[in-house]
C-alpha cells in the first residue's frame, strides 16, 4: 500500500467537508461537514504513524485526541444550534444576520 | 510503481473498494437533499474510515472510531435534526445557491493538498506487519507521554459536557419560577 493513497482520499475528504460548509445553509449540516474535515485528518494521522512506526505509536494517540475534541465540539456546537432555534426560529445561518452591517 | 502493480496487491483491492464507498458517502454528505440521508451517509463515510484503520493496522483506532463517532456523535446529530425540527422531507433549500465558489474553491484545496503530497513522498510505502498495534502501547503512551494532555482533553470533554448543559437548559419564565417557590 502507498502511503499517497491515504494522503489523496484524506485530501478529497477534506475538499468535501470545505465545499458543504461554504454550500450549507443548516448548522447542523455544517457542523456535519466538520465532522467530515476531522475525519480527514484522522485518516492523515494513522496512516503517517503507520510509515513511521514509531514506539508510542504517537500518531494513533493524536487520532483520538483528535475525536475526543470533535466529540465535545459536537456538544458545545449542538447545544448552541438548540439554543438559537429556541431564540429564532430557525437553523438556517443566512437568517442569523442580526450581527452584520 | 504501475497501475498493474499496485492493484496485483489483494490489499489495495480492498483499498479500492472501501476508498470508493468512503469517497461516495463523503460526497453524498454535502449533497444530500434530505437531513437525516446527509447524517446516515455521514456513518457509511466514519465506517469506511474505521475499516481503513484497520488495514493500517490501527485497530484500537477503528474500534474507538466505530464506538465514539457512529455509536455517540451519530445519535446526537440526529437528536440535534430532530430538536430544530429541521425539514425532514426532501428540501432544495438546505443547500445555497451560490455553489461555484465554493466548489473552485474545494477543487482548489484538493488539488493543492493531493498534489503537495505525491510530490513529497512519491512511492513511499505505508509498513505492514499484519498485526495489530497492541492496545498495551496505545495505553502506556496516553499514561506516560501523553499524560498532560490526556488529561486536559479530558478536562475540556467535562467542560463541554458542563458547557452543554449549561447552554441548553431552558430558563424557567416567571410563573414557573413561583410555581417551583410555592412547591
Amino acid at each position: 500500500m502507498l502511503l499517497n493513497q491515504f494522503l489523496v482520499l484524506g485530501a478529497a475528504l477534506f475538499a468535501f467537508g470545505i465545499y458543504g460548509l461554504l454550500v450549507r445553509r443548516n448548522v447542523v449540516l455544517i457542523l456535519l461537514s466538520v465532522e467530515l474535515m476531522l475525519n480527514a485528518v484522522n485518516i492523515n494521522l494513522v496512516a503517517f504513524e503507520s510509515v513511521l512506526v514509531t514506539s508510542e505509536a504517537v500518531g494513533q494517540v493524536f487520532a483520538i485526541f483528535v475525536i475526543t475534541v470533535a466529540a465535545a465540539e459536537v456538544g458545545i456546537g449542538l447545544a448552541i444550534v438548540l439554543m438559537i432555534f429556541r431564540n429564532r426560529k430557525s437553523a438556517n445561518v443566512d437568517e442569523l444576520s442580526l450581527m452584520r452591517w | 510503481m504501475t497501475f498493474a502493480d499496485w492493484i496485483a496487491e489483494p490489499v489495495n483491492w480492498v483499498f479500492a473498494v472501501i476508498g470508493l464507498a468512503v469517497l461516495v458517502s463523503g460526497f453524498r454528505v454535502v449533497t444530500a437533499k434530505n437531513v437525516v440521508h446527509a447524517a446516515l451517509y455521514l456513518v457509511g463515510a466514519l465506517a469506511g474510515t474505521a475499516g481503513l484503520f484497520l488495514l493500517l493496522s490501527a485497530e484500537f483506532v477503528a474500534w474507538v472510531l466505530v464506538l465514539v463517532y457512529i455509536g455517540a456523535v451519530l445519535v446526537l446529530f440526529l437528536f440535534g435534526i430532530m430538536i430544530t425540527r429541521a425539514p425532514l422531507g426532501f428540501d432544495e433549500s438546505l443547500t445555497s445557491d451560490k455553489k461555484a465558489l465554493p466548489g473552485v474553491l474545494a477543487a482548489a484545496v484538493f488539488v493543492t493538498m493531493a498534489w503537495a503530497s505525491i510530490d513529497a513522498f512519491g512511492t513511499q510505502l505505508v509498513v505492514s506487519t499484519g498485526e495489530a498495534t497492541p492496545t498495551e502501547v496505545l495505553g502506556e503512551s496516553l499514561l506516560g507521554r501523553f499524560v498532560i494532555p490526556f488529561e486536559v482533553v479530558s478536562f475540556v470533554l467535562l467542560a463541554a459536557l458542563i458547557g452543554g448543559i449549561t447552554i441548553a437548559r431552558r430558563d424557567l419564565t416567571p410563573v414557573e419560577e413561583e410555581q417551583r417557590a410555592g412547591v
